[in-house]
């Protein structure tokens, strides 16, 4: 499956979808990037008068490129229009150290440490445009 | 290694993904992951991981399907542990 081709089978899409690109994507591991519109719905509320992107949405993206790209991918021809992938997510722990704001580019960098009976659990983090490290973490999830 | 032996690494196992004490301070042969211990499938995956380490044993997708309780886990792991 190309990177376009695992992009248009996630089950996201606008306001939620927080993937533009596939960089690099192996069995091992995968690298994707987005762009934080300067109107996304969150900014309104978070902060008041002062847009800065939640945590949860960082998590949300790491969990979006680093787990659900990547399983898309290790499922490979289980995948199909007629067969969506199937998911939830089922734990993670992230810590944060930079604030991300809107228009700011951000990359996601995951390697997975295993992925057994439609389990996957990755190791992700995240880095700004001048990559500096903008949070890391674990994330499993469940794909079938 | 004895049946009681045998619960009991088990029950170290299960501990850290349990919902429910009641189930677990009574766990015996019948108690069932999902059900009495409310391990969540993700969590049961963590389950198989941790019995494989514990024991030194690879557990295959058939057998990860049958083990749901205490009796057919012990059952699968004295298996794997014959075949050794």
């Amino acid at each position: 499956m190309t990177s376009e081709e695992i992009i248009l089978n996630l089950p996201y899409q606008h306001p939620f979808l927080f993937v533009d690109e596939l960089v690099t994507v192996s069995d091992n591991g995968i690298e994707g990037n987005y762009t934080f519109k300067n109107d996304e719905y969150f900014y309104k509320g978070h902060f008041k008068d002062n847009p800065i992107t939640p945590g949860v949405i960082l998590t949300e993206t790491m969990a979006q490129i680093g787990v659900v790209c990547l399983g898309i991918h290790l499922m490979g021809n289980d995948i199909s229009v007629d067969n969506k992938p199937k998911i939830a997510l089922t734990s993670q722990a992230v810590d944060f150290y930079l604030p991300v704001y809107p228009n700011d580019k951000v990359t996601v960098i995951s390697e997975k440490e295993y992925f057994r009976f439609n389990k996957l659990k990755c190791k992700v983090k995240m880095l700004n445009a001048s990559n500096e490290l903008v949070c890391r973490g674990s994330i499993s999830g469940m794909i079938k | 290694m004895d049946k009681n032996e045998l619960i009991e690494s088990l029950k170290k196992i299960v501990k850290p993904y349990i919902q429910d004490e009641a189930a677990f301070e009574n766990l015996n042969e019948d108690t069932d992951f999902i059900n009495d211990l409310k391990i969540n499938s993700a969590n049961l995956v963590d389950v198989i991981l941790d019995v494989e380490d514990e024991f030194d044993i690879e557990i295959d997708n058939e057998a990860m399907e049958k083990m749901l309780s205490v009796k057919s886990a012990m059952a699968i792991i004295e298996t794997k542990l014959a075949e050794k």
